[in-house]
């Protein structure tokens, strides 16, 4: 078991090497010369001259790429070309706000797509399976600005029960620790301030969950339906063991594979893809980041957002493939 | 003898897109205590199902019991709610499956699962629930009985894999064991280990075994009653010497004569010619006269009751009718 952990993290080394090649090459893959595009087409010649030596421009390819892989290990990412501030301070509040919603909305994602999903293939055919389908399918087809807003309109303009905007309250700022608030509250021992910032994330995890919780509905439905016709779901009845104990014990942990292949794949989809819902719900996260760099053109931050995206997707591909081992013993670890 | 179980015109039909299936019709038989009761009939002859039905482990969806009761000493099993059931099945009345390969749960370990059915019903703890596996397990002659505990099932053979099987279903000491097919999948040394261990298991605990199985070797083996089905019926039923000597209805002669056997040497073994009807196509007189060497004209036309012929032995022919009259 440890040397396939160690083994797998080990198959994680060309997987970042390919990537950090990649996002290296964005910058040349840009039409013309990198150091004209960023100062634009009225800079002087000299101008530029000293920004390709500042960038390294001028030096062979090959010792651009080493000299940019020594600055991301020792966690240099550069400066940003707009506010001229290295980026890797800049990028962590981002990314915490990211993560904090991603958290919010794949836990309800999962908590809620899973067991209706184990619902609906245990009551195959009823009225339940068919609802939670019909509002599955719905809920994959719809469009996650068009949910944010009318979210928006129901809880925060028509009941006022929620709030819309941001992740605090303006008028009581939390401070900051691990940037994730609901965690940095619970360590200050800010009550109101926890409970604020739980009800500021309600909404946009709701609507950003919207989409994989269908997906994962959808995926558990089909998995538990296979599962449950198996014989050792039959010599877990026979055994006189309750309906829940057999679903949640027997049937959920041999159907559990695909669905958290799921839930790996669209972590990945909500880091990066949460820019429309970022953007509706005043979310300072990576994906507004990353947006406003396209239109400065600031390629040091888009290179830098690509990659940290990249590798906490390769990461949570990672930790999924672990888990598999942890739930199918017939995982062969050699 | 006291009878532990007590089946009465049990019907069981499963309600199919293409049709109603009557894969049980008006099954009716007796297990008494510490008696082994074996069901044989070719492949959807109702022999599983009737099991099914007694263990109230049908398909939920498709499969009902319609009418007839079951009674499991003198409890009503039809008439209980679901979670009273729960209280009997792994308890009282316990049950082997035919793929020792896929009946066992691929993700948790071998004393999770016999120590499941232990810490449910007899209320041990954790601790107390692995001993009892271990015991079980040694009971039923798996070597390393500690180390085996904590293996999950893919690292076992099949034959050590029905052992634990059975280990699991002796784990509360039932009083009914009901073993379906429990040697079809395994080879032949490893059938004959398993029905050893089975004929062993009945001398030391007095539980009841009902074993259903197409073998009439291993009927003849362990069984000391036999019931004969085909299509949803009983066609024949008494104790397995007699019949074996005697077969009366010709289903059970052709069971019978194509069973290969030591003492003659024959090129080709006897076969009954055709195949079990299928549902759509049930025939309106006796279901086995399509197929049967002795058919006359009233046979096509009405169905031969099951009737008493003496020596606590029914039969479902009008030729032991015509025998009695005359």
């Amino acid at each position: 078991m440890k040397s396939y952990f160690a083994r797998r993290i080990l198959q994680l080394v060309p997987v970042l090497i390919g990537m950090s090649i990649v996002v290296f090459s964005i910058i040349h893959a840009i039409p013309g010369d990198p150091a004209t595009v960023i100062l634009g087409d009225h800079a002087t010649p000299e101008a530029v001259k000293e920004l390709r030596t500042e960038m390294g421009l001028d030096k062979p390819l090959i010792s651009q790429y080493f000299a940019y892989v020594k600055s991301i290990v020792t966690g240099d990412l550069g400066n940003s070309l707009r506010t001229k501030k290295p980026i890797q301070e800049e990028i962590t509040p981002y990314l915490a706000a990211t993560i904090e919603l991603m958290f919010a909305s794949m836990i309800i994602a999962t908590v809620i797509g899973v067991n209706a999903g184990i619902l609906a293939a245990w009551k195959r055919a009823s009225w339940f399976d068919n609802i939670a389908m019909f509002i599955a399918l719905v809920g994959v087809s719809m469009p996650v600005f068009w949910l944010g807003l009318m979210e928006q309109w129901i809880f925060s303009e028509k009941l006022s029960w929620l709030p819309s905007i941001g992740r605090f309250n303006a008028r009581e700022p939390i401070e900051a620790i691990t940037g994730l608030y609901m965690v940095d509250t619970i360590i200050q021992g800010n009550w109101a301030g926890l409970w604020d910032a739980f009800k500021h994330l309600i909404l946009p995890g709701l609507a950003l969950g919207t989409i994989p919780m269908a997906i994962i509905a959808r995926i558990t439905r089909s998995s538990m339906l296979e599962v449950l016709e198996s014989e050792y779901v039959r010599t877990a009845r026979a055994k006189g063991l309750s309906e829940i104990w057999v679903l949640y014990k027997h049937a959920l942990k041999n159907a559990f594979a695909p669905v958290l292949t799921v839930i790996g794949l669209q972590v990945g989809l909500l880091l990066g893809g949460a820019v429309l819902t970022e953007t509706i719900f005043g979310w300072p996260g990576i994906g507004r980041y990353i947006y406003d760099a396209i239109g400065y053109r600031d390629y040091p931050v888009i290179q830098s957002g690509i990659l940290i995206i990249s590798t906490i997707f390769v990461c949570v591909n990672l930790v999924v493939d672990l888990l598999y081992a942890r739930l199918d013993p017939r995982i062969n670890y050699k | 003898m006291k009878p532990i179980l007590t089946v009465d015109n049990l019907q069981t039909h499963f309600f199919t897109d293409s049709g109603i299936v009557r894969s049980v019709d008006g099954v009716s038989f007796q297990v008494n205590e510490g008696e082994t009761v074996g069901i044989v009939g070719e492949s959807g002859s109702g022999k599983s199902v009737t099991a099914l039905s007694i263990m109230r482990l049908l398909p939920s969806r498709v499969g009902k019991i319609v009418e007839g009761s079951v009674k499991f000493q003198d409890i009503e099993m039809s008439k209980l709610k679901e979670k009273e059931v729960r209280k009997i099945r792994g308890n009282d009345i316990a049950m082997i499956f035919q793929e020792p390969m896929t009946s066992l749960n691929p993700s948790y370990t071998i004393g999770n699962q016999i120590g499941e059915a232990v810490r449910l019903h007899l209320k041990l703890n954790r601790k107390q629930a692995e001993k009892r596996s271990v015991e079980l397990l040694q009971q039923v002659g798996i070597p390393r009985a500690q180390e085996i505990v904590h293996e999950y099932p893919h690292r076992l053979s099949g034959g050590m894999r029905q052992r634990v099987m059975i280990a699991m279903a002796l784990a509360c000491n039932p009083k009914l064991l009901i073993a379906d097919e429990p040697t079809t999948a395994l080879d032949v040394t490893i059938q004959a280990q398993i029905l050893d261990l089975i004929q062993q298991l009945k001398k030391t605990s007095n539980t009841s075994i009902i074993i259903i199985t197409h073998d009439l070797g291993v009927v003849s083996e362990i069984c000391e009653r036999v019931i004969v089905m085909y299509a949803g019926r009983i066609v024949e039923e008494g104790d397995v010497r007699s019949i074996f000597e005697s077969p009366s209805h010709p289903y059970t002669s052709g069971l019978i004569e194509s069973l290969p056997s030591l003492d003659e040497s024959v090129e080709w073994l006897e076969t009954i010619q055709g195949n079990v009807p299928i549902p759509s196509q049930m025939p309106t007189g006796c279901k086995f006269a399509p197929r049967c060497k002795f058919v006359m004209e009233r046979c096509k036309q009405e169905e031969p009751e099951l009737i008493d012929i003496g020596m606590g032995r029914k039969s479902r022919c009008f030729l032991e009718g015509k025998r009695k009259n005359v």
